[in-house]
């Protein structure tokens, strides 16, 4: 029994296994939980001002089914959802790869988003202060485009890592929060897509 | 029992130094470091700062009403006087001193070497405090240099649509908002701080089921701000976009709903009354058994009841929105939930007086600030559920009745909750203790000014006087207790004059503290006051809730209870 004030004795009845989570994954699990409270805040204002514009375009007169870029979003889930095996299996090429495909994927759906902008803008002159569909529907495919933004810089800068063999697999828990926040990102658009073009319009 | 370890010769101090030559690696060292407990330190002392100048703000407002038709100060200073002391106080002072004791209490009451992620400590806690200075930088900055004084002044709760631009010219309101984001962020990073601390990083043997119920309810606290603070900073960016981009959110012409914000801003609102009231909590928790000289009566309750509030807080937010014509079905839900958060408060008050009960009480200072915090707490808890009837409310909405109640919670309960903390930790900080004598100056003197004070506002809200006006007319019946309740506010500032004091003076001529001045159990005073950086050489290894009891009662340990 060790008898100083900051090693408090403990019973001499063996060992107790002591393990406790990672921590980059509760961090991480905290933001999401912070992150979703916001986004709930800007899905509720969505829902709440459906129909209420007092003057024109409407969501059905506009919007159409981002179907292709969807369908790349959330592939993406699924590939770095790969790469952090690929990498737990130590197989560092295929990790590269995988964070590759991922960003492309990501950098797509980013795209038909500015895309989609681009056409509202341009052609439809819809606007964040044309109408309550407007300012609604801008902050919040904004706010998660935003979002995407931010996974793609974390995403981009592990792949040159990964690129200039610097990812091991003793980062592999630190790949693995990071592929949370990026599932996370793809299930609120799963919210968004569900809520914007399927029940608002 | 030996009480003397290699603690401070196991730890190179010279790892937390600064470079160069003092004062510059003072300040140095002050400004880069990712301790723990020196960026807890700063939010406390950054804190203080702010409740002295939102302190003189609400002298300023009391001098203005103590007389009635008085033109000691204009209308529009007024407006940005309680607008200022409001916001200050809630953001600037009250969120970041209790996240500075937990900061300061968390690791070290768990057994760790720093918090989980130290340098998001840094980056909150300076964040937070930009916001701070963002917001009385509007002084100056809000109309350019040239207009000075301007600050923002739509109440700490901000209405829709005066916030629009058009009925709030200028950029006074561009600060409150920004000022508040920034809070925000900060707010929700130390949470996250805290709660991945407190999952993460527990010493061998601090199952949740031993950990201190200070750091359970900073766990719960955390979870709160999460899903409390998050809404607001939301509602911050859409005013943003409102204000700059030229987006309806709140926009009543184009068909935008004021009420929104409302349920907006009250769902970040009414959980933040128990983020800042649960840390108070925590410390009665940790103070009153110790002054007791029993284990806390009823620890899982505890936990259950912290756990309770945490969820019921979610679902009470529009009882302040009872006026605003909701319909009788939702009034019933909130006058409902409302009601029911009084059962886990309940369950708190009874454990605590069930932990006095037959104990030997020590009635020093913390112990005195405890005892006035249950009383408080009590009355702040018996007016709020006549406020929560939607009747009544119908007839105080608005009113000083409802100033006075929603200050015996943030004075008479949490600000005597800090004092007990505040008494009962210096000598874990510093190493040396605060002095009793001034410590009973500063409690009567508080005491005394804090009932003159709200005790006496109850009477002009029911007598009809709203909050907000700047004076009033005399014969109403307004006057005499107007009067009592600035004479109260003196007594108060006296009493913080002296505590201020208390902390300076004690800093240099205390007595020295030892390890453990108050005979207490849990892991910050098993280690040297103040701690030695990185906290503890060896890593302890707890048996129970009570680990310092067990180690000075090997005879009777704890785990046999529990």
């Amino acid at each position: 029994m060790i008898n100083t004030v900051s090693a408090i004795p403990i019973d001499a009845t063996g060992d107790i296994s002591w393990k406790l989570p990672y921590r980059g994954t509760v961090g991480m699990l905290c933001l999401i939980i912070a992150e979703s409270a916001i986004f709930i805040i800007f899905v509720v204002a969505y829902i709440f001002y459906l129909g209420k514009n007092l003057s024109g375009p409407t969501p059905a007169e506009v919007l159409e089914l981002p179907i292709f870029g969807t369908v790349c979003l959330l592939s993406s889930s699924f590939t770095v959802h790969m790469a952090v095996v690929a990498l737990r299996k130590n197989n560092r090429s295929r990790t590269t790869l995988w964070l590759g495909v991922t960003v492309l994927l990501g950098t797509i759906f980013l795209l038909t988003t500015a895309q989609e902008w681009y056409h509202l803008i341009h052609d439809k002159g819809l606007t964040i202060t044309t109408n309550l569909f407007g300012t609604t529907y801008y902050s919040l495919v904004g706010l998660h485009a935003s979002h995407v933004i931010v996974g793609l810089v974390l995403l981009t800068i592990t792949f040159l890592f990964s690129l200039g063999g610097r990812v091991h697999e003793e980062h592999e828990k630190r790949l693995d929060a990071l592929s949370l926040y990026w599932h996370f990102v793809d299930a609120v658009w799963v919210v968004v897509f569900t809520v914007v073009y399927v029940v608002g319009r | 029992m030996s009480t003397t370890t290699p603690v401070l010769e196991a730890i190179d101090e010279t790892t937390a130094r600064g470079h160069g030559h003092p004062p510059f690696s003072v300040i140095y060292e002050w400004i880069t470091t990712v301790d723990h407990k020196k960026i807890g330190l700063m939010y406390i002392f950054y804190a203080l700062i702010f409740l002295i100048i939102a302190g003189i703000e609400a002298l300023l407002i009391r001098i203005q009403l103590a007389v009635p038709n008085n033109h000691f100060l204009s209308p529009q200073v007024f407006n940005q006087l309680f607008t200022m002391h409001g916001t200050t106080m809630v953001f600037f002072m009250g969120m970041p001193i209790l996240f500075g004791f937990g900061n300061y209490l968390v690791p070290l009451m768990i057994g760790a070497r720093d918090m989980a992620f130290p340098r998001l400590n840094a980056f909150s806690f300076w964040i937070s405090a930009f916001g701070g200075l963002l917001l009385y930088y509007s002084y100056i900055g809000a109309s350019g240099l040239y207009a000075a004084g301007s600050a923002p002044d739509v109440g700490w709760f901000a209405y829709a649509p005066l916030t629009a631009k058009v009925f709030s010219p200028g950029h006074s309101t561009d600060y409150w908002t920004l000022a508040i984001f920034l809070s925000g962020v900060g707010s929700i990073g130390t949470a996250l701080n805290i709660a991945t601390t407190t999952l993460c990083m527990r010493c061998k043997g601090m199952t949740l089921n031993r950990m201190p119920l200070l750091v359970w309810i900073y766990l719960v606290m955390s979870g709160l701000v999460f899903v409390a603070v998050s809404p607001l900073t939301a509602a911050q960016i859409m005013l943003t976009l409102d204000r700059y981009l030229g987006a309806h959110f709140f926009d009543t012409q184009a068909g935008g709903s004021a009420v929104l914000w409302m349920h907006f801003f009250w769902i970040f609102g009414h959980p933040e009354v128990y983020v800042l009231v649960l840390p108070a909590f925590a410390f009665m928790n940790e103070i009153i058994p110790v002054f007791s000289r029993k284990a806390i009566f009823g620890y899982p309750a505890m936990v259950a009841a912290s756990v309770g509030i945490g969820f019921i807080s979610l679902s009470v937010w529009a009882h302040h929105m009872f006026t605003v014509g909701m319909g009788p079905a939702a009034n019933t839900f909130f006058v409902f939930s409302t009601m029911v958060i009084s059962v886990p408060t309940g369950i708190k008050i009874f454990n605590w007086l069930a932990t006095i009960w037959g104990g030997k009480i020590i009635f020093a200072s913390p112990m005195l600030f405890s005892i006035a915090f249950l009383f408080q707490f009590l009355i702040a808890g018996l007016t709020g559920i006549m406020l929560s009837a939607a009747p009544f409310n119908w007839q105080l909405s608005a009113s000083y009745f409802v100033v006075a109640h929603f200050h015996y919670v943030l004075v008479g309960a949490i600000v005597f909750a800090l004092f007990a903390a505040f008494y009962y930790w210096y000598p874990k900080v510093t190493g040396r203790m605060m002095s009793e004598h001034l410590a009973r100056w500063h409690f009567w003197l508080f005491l005394i000014g804090f009932h003159l004070t709200f005790d006496f506002m109850h009477v002009p809200g029911l007598l009809g006087m709203p909050r907000r006006i700047y004076t009033y007319e005399a014969g109403r019946g307004w006057e005499v207790w107007n009067l009592i309740v600035g004479l109260g506010a003196i007594f108060q500032a006296a009493g913080l004059l002296v505590f201020v004091y208390n902390l300076a003076v004690s800093y240099r001529h205390g007595k020295k503290a030892g390890h453990d001045p108050w005979d207490a159990w849990t892991l910050e005073w098993s280690i040297p006051s103040p701690p030695p950086a990185y906290n503890f050489a060896i890593e302890p290894t707890v048996n129970s809730r009570r680990p310092l009891w067990d180690l000075k009662h090997p005879e009777d340990p704890d785990t046999g209870y529990e």
